[in-house]
């Protein structure tokens, strides 16, 4: 349990019902977390009542010290009373107030003669000159998102809350308004806790990223060690990483700081792993970025290390970079994915139905504990 | 054409306006924005002068407002006078059976009106009489301005209720429309026909207020 004297914002949320929920979340000033999980994990929830929006039966939220909700001491704070930055997932924008007015309502702690002068500098700050006296219908998408994140940081919040801020837009303008988020972070030094479905989002704005799985926080760590360390076979399927399977621990050489691996018929050399016992049955994942493809118009000596056949199943052509499916011995219950030029692909001629081989790099594989037959 | 009773109608709308107003948007916003037990019950409560034949409900009033019955008796004890044949008991009349026209379309705004805009005002630092001004208000004004001129129209309009639980005395509660049946029943066709006429373009300039304004404020939410 962390002291309500530490700086950021601590959560800590436990609830049977209506919806199960046990989260615990920490983000200091001037990072990002992002709350990911499948719709109705409880993400969006867990948003409000960080806001005091919800309360949960059982939890504690405080902020740079403040204690904004204590059930255990009677502490409930209203919204009002939380100084919270909140952008809606559909804005929730004041339809009949002018984009200056609807920030103008989030300032009420200027005196009355400042607020539309800070407002309108509000409203520059996320690129709106210009638009200060428009209604929200008559402006895109973009742009609302604009104005409702210029009032939610009118309050001079101690957190910005984002409830998937970017799903309503499009492609190109989601882009940029993430990297505007991106920019603004540095010079906002508060926590700043994101809710989204897309892990590419999580992993590129965030500097923490909180696997969330029926109400409950699984993982919580940086972007790139969930991606390739995940915690279990669940953060890994949540976190939409491809090549996860089942083996069987054979033998650890803690001598040569390896670990053996039956895997079909294979046997992989790992990183040491004592937590398991040789016989245990595991789950392992290896990223793309782990399969190096043996190539014909350059065999190396590292063809040696884990050395995998296959059959291409798929090969697509993403750009630069072509995005393959290996066939484990030819199986089509067995899929590899990886990723490689897509001058290599051509120069090796990469089609569907050709025989290959590939290494898996024995640092890039990451075991973690089964968890029974996969659930649907 | 009987001004004394056109006057009584605008006194009666305007005071029925007046006190009915405030109290049916508290009502109205309670039973948008609430989940209380009984709800539903209320809510049919609040529509049954929709149904109920007028001189049911004139009768029923009637009984309510006698000396004998703890209301009629209250106000006899107090004022001097009973309730029932009296302006002060047609006003209370008139605010009950005006119930579901001025109750109905301010629920219906009030609903209209989106949880998270709420939220946002909240999370904005709005107290929630702030939010009510500010935010509520203003949004759910086509359904205020709907229920103020159907009250209106309807209470100049109102004849049943009207005759059970005031009569026909002048200047006390013979309004408009009963001083039209009045008048027909005394072959005066012209008088009838000329306050027929004004209560006729009254309502339709009313409901054309209502559609206009109604449209207007909605396109500016667009």
């Amino acid at each position: 349990m962390s002291d309500a004297s530490t700086a950021g914002l601590s959560v800590r949320i436990r609830q049977a019902s209506p919806i199960s929920l046990d989260a615990a979340i920490d983000c200091p000033p001037g990072k990002t977390l992002a709350l990911v999980g499948p719709s109705g994990s409880g993400k969006s929830t867990i948003l409000r009542m960080i806001a005091g929006l919800n309360v949960p039966s059982h939890g504690r939220v405080a902020c740079n010290g403040d204690l904004w909700l204590d059930t255990a001491a009677g502490v409930r704070l209203a919204p009002q009373e939380r100084s919270v930055g909140f952008v809606f997932q559909h804005y929730a924008l004041f339809p009949h107030l002018t984009a200056r007015a609807n920030v103008v309502v989030a300032l009420g702690h200027l005196a009355k003669g400042e607020r539309s002068r800070r407002a309108g500098e509000l409203l520059a700050l996320v690129h709106l000159q210009g638009m200060e006296e428009r209604r929200p219908g008559a402006l895109s998408g973009g742009q609302q998102q604009r104005v409702a994140l210029a009032r939610a940081l009118a309050r001079d919040p101690r957190v910005l809350l984002l409830d998937e801020p970017f799903s309503a837009v499009d492609q190109v303008t989601r882009r940029k308004l993430q990297w505007e988020v991106a920019q603004l972070r540095g010079a906002l030094n508060i926590p700043i806790v994101l809710v989204t479905h897309d892990l590419e989002e999580a992993a590129a704005l965030a500097d923490v990223m909180c696997i969330l799985h029926r109400g409950q926080t699984l993982q919580a760590g940086p972007p790139m060690e969930i991606l390739n360390r995940p915690a279990s076979a669940l953060v890994a399927r949540l976190a939409d990483l491809r090549n996860v399977y089942e083996g069987t621990i054979e033998s650890h050489e803690p001598e040569r700081n390896v670990t053996w691996l039956r895997w079909r018929g294979y046997r992989l050399e790992v990183r040491l792993d004592g937590k398991f016992e040789p016989g245990q049955p595991v789950s392992w994942v290896v990223p793309p970025a782990g399969v190096i493809l043996h190539r014909r118009d350059r065999p190396s000596a590292g063809e040696r290390e884990n050395p995998v056949r296959g059959v291409i199943g798929e090969c697509v052509m993403l750009g630069e970079t072509a995005s393959v499916t290996l066939l484990v011995d030819g199986q089509r219950e067995c899929r590899l994915g990886f990723a490689v030029p897509a001058h290599v692909a051509r120069r090796n001629g990469l089609a569907p139905g050709g025989a290959v081989g590939v290494s898996l790099l024995a640092d890039s594989v990451h075991l973690m504990a089964w968890e029974g037959p996969e659930a649907p | 054409m009987d001004t004394t009773a056109l006057g009584l109608s605008l006194k009666l709308a305007w005071w029925t306006a007046l006190v009915l107003l405030p109290f049916a948007i508290l009502v109205s916003r309670a039973l948008a924005f609430r989940r209380f037990a009984g709800r539903g019950f209320v809510e049919a409560l609040i529509a049954l002068p929709l149904v109920l034949p007028p001189t049911v409900l004139g009768y029923y009033l009637l009984v309510m407002f006698g000396a004998d019955s703890a209301l009629g008796g209250a106000f006899e004890a107090v004022a001097g006078r009973t309730l029932v044949f009296t302006f002060e008991g047609l006003l209370l009349a008139s605010i009950l059976f005006n119930l579901p026209f001025a109750i109905q379309p301010m629920q219906r705004a009030f609903e209209g009106i989106a949880p998270e805009l709420r939220e946002a005002a909240w999370v904005s630092g709005l107290s929630r009489w702030q939010t009510f001004l500010r935010i509520e208000l203003p949004l759910a004004w086509p359904g205020v301005l709907s229920a103020l001129v159907l009250t209106v129209a309807h209470t100049l309009g109102e004849f049943g209720v009207v005759l059970m639980v005031g009569g026909n005395i002048p200047g006390e509660t013979r309004t408009l429309a009963i001083a039209i049946y009045d008048r027909v029943q005394a072959f005066d066709d012209a008088a009838a026909a000329t306050m027929s006429a004004l209560l006729l373009a009254f309502s339709f300039v009313a409901i054309g207020l209502v559609h206009l304004l109604t449209r207007r404020v909605g396109s500016r939410h667009e």
